[in-house]
């Protein structure tokens, strides 16, 4: 077990590389660095000068090695939009990316696995082709659609919610939060529930499909021809089965979230990262690309890393090994 | 105990309502273990799950009665049957692995069926659950009741589904292949285990499979089904050993017996399987194309020979320090196949005689050792040119027939790859044609050319895989547990083709089997393998009439067959 | 004929009024934007086709002209025209991604599944690190990769072509890796095994025999994957980094809309979303009908 614990660390490791690797190809190779830095009067000789203090003359490796160094002692480097170090910009960015995110997946979650455990044991009630249906609109419909509605709705119609930004936030040390003032709640929710929305009608389908599978498997059938209680057959049997895959899907899902959420900040001109990426596409900054693809790359190793993990606690047949 | 009266189950679908059984009618006294037996689709398994009430959806019980003890379970309520299930009848089904719940300990699973239908404290249902593991044969219950189910060797793991339907004391437990996917050694103590049960708790058992061996070996009573019909039902003794049914009559001459070896299977003239007389030329025509290529001049030497042959498979690795374990699937295997005979080539499951087939037709590397065929040094898998006369020269029948023919692809397509693969045959009509030759020969109208593998039987297909390879002109074929995965009636059928090609063609086989009697029928020469060593080699009838290792005298001895029932009754 | 309607599938089908309607809705849209040059009134691309002067006319329903059945918007364009022509461009693009996305994906997951080795391996790690990165944010990526290589004029012409890649890109990993795992089970079949054993060349393997014996699952991704890629291509355009305002898809309809979001003008918003949501259904529906049917089990 250890061993493989190894192997997922080194994995992810190597991940992590390739992903920086990739970012930092972007930096050198797509664009002038220089030329983004500096305007038409500068002189060649000068932008020479600035090409060797910079040390874009050395070595490509010797360039990468700085980089991952610079990446792992958290320099960020420069923004070519704005001048300022992007480690101040994420800083001030990442907490209102990470609570949407955590709020959408928890409503996905709290919503959808009821759901589709309700679905999956009951599959030709009225209630139950009625979410049937409404998870297939909802996953068809895209989810700036749902963010726009919403807006529509709850915003212009009736007026209840603001319809951007973050509203009244309070600042933990640097973390800065919308959770603690009923303004921001009132701000967060919109945002919230359309990222969810489409993660919800995943995590609904994916739990329906594979409860249904169990349900089919011979140990529930044995289990059933010993008499066991029904309840106790759906949720400590089924249910237990079930969320073996489901957790791996989960854990890529909370990816899934953190990329969406670049739409989702889009149409409620959210403050967070996603804006922030979306805005570099449009002015070809290409420092904040890299690292945005770095910091993402991040997440989800980490997350793969935690499901993996989870995954090794949870079924015995990883756990124990050894024989009876 | 058990009474069974006029019972219908039907299933709706598409094309109407299909019966799976039809006025079935049976009874089941406490202490006896009651065989249901037939051959696939005939309906046994419908009505162990009728009985418990776990009948597939849309299948349901459309007459009939079903009455245990003075319940009649048809008229309890859903809630009452549940309460029902466990109690007084409980099931076990044929896959051990499957069966038990992998996230659960063997004590949760047990305590909680313990707990499901008796108000005892937790503590004594694990001191029940302790003893009961005891006697049905783990030891060390105590320790190795905190397992978990894939901890515990296949065995091992029938016993704790066992416990497991024997723990809350069932009048009926209805079985459905329990022995199945078991070893014959372990099958065997299964088998005692049962009748053990029977005999001690006076518990009445449904004992569903198609092995009729197992039958003669446990069963008091049998009902021989067909169809969801009853053919016939008695004593063991009476049905098996002088069965008055023209079916069962049938069954039993197909059944291959361990006891002595017979010329040929004696089966009825089936209608669908006569040939008339365009085909019996077409057949002909095959006939005349294999035997014009064989050399005139006889082959002396042995056809295949091979000496200290080992293969190894790395494992995967589990740990950073240990390197991981190699699993030795062949550990220096010499045999030699001499000119036209049939070499059998025996064993359990994990023996090697798998791995033996793969590497002889170069599908696995050897780690050491050498292989000659016709004399001539056959080149390992890895180094074999795609081109090498051996890759024509030996041909393979598999076990499943389901999966050896390309679903895709139309009968005519998969017959006439190996005559273009092999440039046998350049002209695409001809080719055809002799496809359609080759399928009457084996037995089936040449206008199943046109047509889809799922089209077929089981059976069929496999006919259809001996005429594949019967196109390679080969001189060396091996049969793969050809017929383990088909009805006794149609293995009879395909056992008695292998034989006949055989004799008219010369061809040497080597027939894999785990099946004694199986083997017995169709080898001159045996080999017995068992963890990838050859533990007996010989002439086949001196084997079975006296064998001389332990453990080939174990798998006779303990192989379930109808040879039993002529100790019991008087010839 | 009758073999096909009397057919297991076609049985399906009719009994699901669901599937019945999704097929019509999907036939009806998808022939309405594929002949859009022929049915539509006028051609939007096209400046002089339209003026200011027709701007802002509601449906005829609510009093506007009967030009104009659906209105038109601020610049004014026939929001009819605009509809199709749009709905022909996202499919135009959806299609050709998953095409592209579906021939890279399977070529490579066949090859890994079937040679496995270090070539699996590889191809594995480079799926791992795609997927580390969600599809929007390939698509992205690539868009702005394109957008710093290229010039600026280049990179307008080559508009289409760079979303379907950057799209085709970021969905390629489905394809490849059901095509691997149905290989991998595939390749164990005896039917396969025999003809190793023959001696076919590997290519002829995995051509004729594994490729027709995989096609059932991919053709659900493939229906999944179309929708899919509709709605990354609307959602770029939405985000302005996809089609521009004067060669619209259905997305960049919806984002010119949404100006008007507060001001009344809803049509010019909310019929383009209609009609993207509505195509997206029908082919899901589609897709799940697929699946059923495909799938024994569930029958």
């Amino acid at each position: 077990m250890a061993y493989f614990i190894l192997k997922r660390l080194i994995q992810s490791v190597f991940v992590m590389v390739a992903v920086a690797f990739l970012a930092f190809s972007l930096f050198r190779f797509v664009g002038d660095p220089i030329s983004q830095m500096t305007g038409v009067e500068t002189t060649l000789a000068d932008q020479d000068r600035l090409r060797e203090e910079l040390g874009l003359n050395d070595p490509f490796i010797l360039q990468f090695a700085r980089f991952a160094g610079d990446m792992v002692r958290g320099d960020f480097g420069y923004s070519y939009r704005t001048r300022q170090p992007i480690g101040e910009m994420l800083v001030s960015r990442i907490p209102a990316t990470l609570e949407l995110g955590t709020l959408a997946l928890v409503i996905s979650l709290v919503v959808g696995i009821p759901a589709g455990v309700y679905t999956a044991l009951r599959p030709r009630g009225m209630v139950s082709q009625v979410i049937l249906i409404s998870t297939l609109v909802g996953v068809s419909i895209p989810t700036f659609v749902i963010g726009i509605f919403l807006i529509f709705l709850f915003g212009v119609k009736l007026g209840w919610l603001p319809t951007f930004g973050r509203g009244g936030t309070t600042d933990l040390g640097w973390w800065r939060t919308s959770l603690l003032t009923t303004d921001g709640w009132r701000a967060l929710i919109l945002p919230a529930v359309t990222l969810g929305v489409y993660q919800l009608t995943l995590t609904m389908r994916l739990v329906r499909a594979e409860m249904m599978e169990v349900m089919r498997s011979d140990h529930i059938r044995f289990a059933t021809a010993r008499g066991i209680p029904w309840h106790s057959l759906y949720y400590r049997h089924a249910l237990g089965n079930t969320m073996i895959p489901v957790i791996t899907i989960i854990g890529l899902q909370f990816g899934g979230v953190i990329a969406f959420s670049i739409v989702t900040e889009s149409v409620f001109q959210w403050p967070g990262m996603g804006l922030l990426f979306l805005e570099s596409i449009r002015f070809v900054d290409i420092p904040v690309m890299g690292v945005y693809l770095v910091v993402i790359a991040f997440f989800f190793v980490l997350i793969n890393l935690i499901v993996d993990l989870l995954y090794i606690a949870i079924d015995p047949r990883l756990r124990l090994r050894e024989p009876a | 105990m058990l009474r069974v009266e006029n019972l219908t189950v039907q299933f709706p679908g598409r094309h109407g309502s299909f019966t799976a059984v039809e006025d079935v009618s049976l009874r089941v006294a406490p202490g006896e273990i009651h065989g249901l037996v037939g051959e696939s689709g005939a309906g046994k398994s419908t009505i162990g799950a009728a009985v418990i009430g776990l009948l597939q959806p849309p299948g349901f019980i459309a007459a009939g009665s079903l009455h245990l003890g003075d319940t009649d379970l048809r008229a309890l309520s859903a809630q009452e049957a549940h309460r029902l299930r466990g109690k007084r009848i409980s099931m076990i089904f044929q896959d051990p692995q499957t069966s038990l719940n992998p996230l659960m300990t063997i004590e949760s699973q047990l305590i909680e069926t313990i707990l499901a239908h008796e108000e005892i404290s937790t503590a004594a249902a694990r001191t029940r659950a302790i003893d009961l593991l005891e006697e049905i044969g783990i030891r060390d219950a105590a320790t190795r009741i905190r397992a978990y189910p894939h901890q515990f060797s296949g065995g091992m793991r029938q016993r704790v589904v066992i416990a497991l339907a024997l723990c809350t004391s069932p009048e009926l437990i209805i079985a459905d292949e329990p022995t199945t996917a078991l070893d014959v050694v372990v099958q065997s103590q299964v088998l005692d285990l049962l009748r053990d049960l029977a005999d001690r708790r006076r518990i009445g058992f449904i004992l569903i499979t198609h092995d009729i061996g197992v039958i003669a070996r446990v069963a008091d009573k049998v009902t021989v089904l067909r169809g969801g019909r009853v053919m016939e039902t008695g004593t063991t003794a009476q049905v098996l050993g002088q069965p008055r049914h023209a079916y069962t009559r049938a069954l039993m001459a197909a059944v291959p017996r361990l006891d002595r070896k017979i010329d040929r299977f004696a089966l009825p003239e089936v209608v669908s399987d006569v040939v008339d007389k365009t085909n019996v030329a077409r057949a002909q025509q095959a006939e005349d194309w294999l035997l014009s290529a064989s050399d005139s001049t006889a082959a002396t030497g042995p056809v295949l020979a091979i000496s200290d042959l080992s293969v190894r498979f790395i494992g995967t690795r589990t740990s950073l320090w240990r390197k991981p374990p190699a699993f030795i699937a062949l550990d220096n295997i010499s045999l030699t196949v001499r000119p036209g005979t049939v070499m059998g080539v025996v064993g359990e499951s994990g023996s090697g005689k798998s791995t033996l087939a793969r590497v002889i037709t170069g599908l696995v590397n050897p780690a050491a050792g050498e292989m000659l065929y016709q004399g001539q040094t056959l080149p390992r898998g890895r180094v074999r040119t795609r081109a090498h006369p051996a890759r024509r020269a030996i041909q393979m029948v598999f076990q499943d027939p389901f999966s050896s023919l390309n679903g895709r692809h139309r009968i005519g397509t998969i017959l006439a790859e190996p005559l273009l693969i092999y440039g046998l045959e350049p002209d695409a009509a001809r080719r055809r044609n002799l496809a359609a030759a080759m399928l009457a020969l084996v037995g089936l109208s040449p206008d199943a050319i046109d047509r889809y593998p799922h089209q077929f039987s089981g059976g069929q297909r496999q006919r259809i895989a001996v005429a594949r390879a019967l196109l390679a002109r080969p001189d060396f074929l091996i049969c793969d547990e050809p017929t383990s995965a088909l009805d006794v009636s149609i293995q009879a059928q395909i056992l008695n083709l292998l034989k006949d090609l055989q004799a008219r063609f010369g061809l040497t086989i080597l027939f894999i089997s785990h099946n004694l009697a199986v083997v017995r029928q169709m080898v001159d020469d045996i080999v017995v393998l068992k963890d990838g060593r050859i533990v007996e080699a010989g002439r086949s009838e001196p084997f079975f009439a006296a064998p001389r290792h332990p453990y080939s005298i174990d798998l006779l001895s303990l192989t379930p067959s109808l040879g039993l029932l002529d100790q019991a009754i008087p010839a | 004929m009758r073999q096909f309607w009397g057919s297991d599938g076609m049985w399906l089908f009719r009994r699901s009024p669901a599937a019945m309607l999704a097929a019509l809705v999907a036939v009806v849209i998808i022939g309405a934007a594929a002949l859009a040059p022929w049915i539509a009134r006028t051609d939007p691309y096209d400046l002089a086709s339209f003026s200011l002067m027709d701007g802002f006319l509601p449906p005829v329903w609510q009093g506007g002209d009967a030009r104009f059945l659906l209105g038109t918007d601020d610049q004014g364009r026939d929001m009819v025209s605009s509809i199709l022509y749009g709905a022909r461009l996202s499919l135009l693009i959806g299609l050709s991604a998953m095409a592209l996305a579906t021939v890279l994906g399977v070529s490579l997951g066949v090859a890994a599944g079937y040679i496995g080795g270090r070539f699996d391996g590889m191809v594995m790690r480079i799926a791992d690190i795609q997927l580390a990165l969600p599809a929007i944010l390939t698509a992205l990526l690539i868009d702005g990769i394109a957008r710093g290589i290229l010039p600026r004029e280049v990179h307008d012409d080559l508009r289409v072509a760079v979303l379907t890649l950057a799209i085709a890109l970021s969905l390629w990993v489905n394809f490849a890796r059901t095509a691997r795992a149905s290989t991998f089970v595939e390749r164990n079949k005896d039917y396969v095994q025999a003809a190793i054993i023959m001696g076919q060349h590997p290519l002829r393997i995995m051509i004729r025999h594994i490729l027709p014996n995989i096609l059932g699952p991919l053709l659900v991704i493939m229906t999944v994957d179309l929708a899919s890629a509709i709605l990354l291509e609307a959602t770029l355009s939405f985000l302005g980094i996809g089609l521009p305002s004067d060669s619209p898809s259905l997305g960049t309809l919806i984002r010119i809309g949404m100006q008007f979001l507060l001001s009344g003008e809803w049509w010019i918003l909310w019929l383009p979303t209609l009609f993207l949501v509505a195509l997206v259904v029908a082919i899901n529906l589609l897709g799940d009908f697929l699946r059923d049917l495909l799938n024994p089990r569930l029958r």
